[in-house]
């Protein structure tokens, strides 16, 4: 029996029989299809996944001419900013990270954000944000998003005048947890409505909302609620980029035209954010560390294949560290990326990355 | 996309998967996404058409350097005289039949009284 070269979600390496992939594939696409009452991978294209594995070589790729629209969520930071964004400190401007990433690096489109990656501390600042978007776009050809990540906790004490739903909780005082929740995610989208129009104002091509849900469904509201007025009243393309597979239920009630929002899964949150008016969706199905790359990747396009099944818009699935079936380190293994990059692709049926 | 190093994350998935931006037409077939909120199979057909081009055309280098050029819409070497930034977008614009916000800002600049 042959063994496999196997990435584990924490990126360690084991060495995996075929039959052993094989089963991961099965298993992975299986649990998917079981939490998102969706249908799994074909078998066809479990065999396809299982090449993709079984191949020796340390990276693959698409057939040509099966590439797609790659867009980021503040990719060019990774040159100039510290390890926790796995950045790698080198010292260029913003300004300067985004033309190497079109001129020298291919990218499709690019995106200008601030360190401090959230649109509550980028309200203050926001006109050094639009001087630097107008910077950009005199020199860039590629779509230029701007983007930061709606971030409710941000709004929740000791950060933010609001109470902690995290603190409240605990203490049984469901219904503080859940006004607080509330007035803190009317703040929030007044914050992304504010800073979504100025981008507008500087020319930026579109607006990104990232790592979107990240503090359960009432940020989930806040955003739909920003993307619904800024789609309808500026020409920004806007891309929700979402922060978990499933919309936690922090507040629990919460609903977007008659929808409940907890507990969705990206092939329901993507008719949400179509609703809303927004032009790409980008679902994300968490890596599970101690499971192998296999089980990971089959589990993540189970969840985007059904998703861009159901969508009528672009959809671009996050295949960054610790999500996507890309394992959770700080140096994403290229065998690993390059694996879950073409399964998005040629299984997944993603509009882009 | 992602979080993860240079080489780890945007490398690989350029590599593996992108459409290689100004090198071929990735640039373009984004620009129909973003504006006509297009999926990846009819952006594709559709800047194929505009260029007359094929699809698979789209994500050839060599094909989109020479195209590229020959349409002054922006070329990934740096090439004298060639139109770059708020120009090649101008041009990409009209090829398109898209509106580009920061163009739309210059031309009403241009055309404000002095």
């Amino acid at each position: 029996m042959p063994s496999h070269r196997m990435r584990m979600g924490d990126g360690r390496v084991e060495a995996m029989s075929s039959d052993k992939v094989r089963a991961d594939i099965l298993a992975g696409t299986e649990d998917a299809a079981d939490r998102g009452r969706i249908p799994t991978i074909t078998e066809q294209e479990r065999d396809h996944l299982f090449d993709l594995f079984a191949y020796p070589g340390r990276i693959v790729g698409v057939e040509p001419g099966r590439e797609v629209v790659l867009s980021d969520d503040g990719v060019a930071g990774s040159l100039y900013a510290e390890q926790g964004d796995s950045g790698v400190g080198v010292p260029v401007s913003r300004e300067q990270a985004i033309r190497l990433f079109e001129r020298a690096f291919g990218f499709d489109t690019i995106e200008l954000g601030h360190p401090d990656y959230s649109y509550k501390p980028v309200k203050p600042i926001v006109a050094n944000e639009q001087q630097c978007m107008e910077s950009v776009l005199l020199g860039t050809i590629i779509p230029v998003y701007y983007g930061a990540m709606p971030n409710l906790a941000t709004y929740a004490r000791p950060d933010g005048p609001f109470g902690n739903p995290s603190d409240l909780l605990p203490e049984g005082k469901i219904e503080e947890a859940r006004a607080a929740q509330l007035a803190a995610a009317e703040a929030c989208t007044r914050d992304m409505v504010y800073v979504g129009r100025k981008m507008a104002d500087a020319g930026a091509d579109g607006l990104d909302f990232d790592t979107t849900a990240s503090a359960g469904d009432a940020e989930f509201l806040a955003t739909l609620l920003a993307v619904e007025e800024l789609s309808a009243n500026t020409h920004l393309s806007i891309q929700v980029g979402m922060a978990a597979e499933f919309v936690l239920g922090m507040h629990g009630e919460v609903t977007y035209k008659g929808e409940r929002l907890a507990g969705l899964y990206p092939h329901q949150q993507v008719k949400l954010v179509e609703k809303a008016g927004a032009a790409v969706f980008g679902p994300v199905v968490n890596t599970n560390t101690r499971r192998s790359c296999a089980w990971n990747v089959a589990r993540a396009v189970t969840f985007v294949k059904a998703c861009s099944e159901a969508a009528s818009i672009p959809i671009h699935a996050n295949v960054g560290m610790g999500v996507g079936g890309v394992p959770m380190c700080e140096t994403p293994p290229v065998d690993a990326v390059t694996r879950a990059s073409v399964a998005m692709v040629e299984i997944g049926r993603v509009d882009g990355l | 996309m992602g979080v993860g190093d240079p080489v780890g994350m945007p490398m690989a998935h350029v590599l593996a998967s992108g459409m290689g931006g100004i090198r071929a037409a990735g640039d373009l077939v984004a620009r129909m996404q973003l504006h006509r909120k297009m999926r990846i199979s009819e952006a594709k057909a559709f800047v194929a058409g505009k260029l007359g081009v094929g699809v698979s055309d789209l994500s050839d280098e060599v094909v989109m350097r020479e195209l590229r050029e020959e349409l002054d819409i922006g070329v990934v070497t740096a090439m004298p005289g060639a139109a770059r930034g708020l120009a090649a977008k101008a041009r990409i614009g009209r090829l398109l039949g898209v509106e580009i916000a920061s163009v739309e800002t210059l031309r009403k600049k241009l055309n404000a009284e002095l």
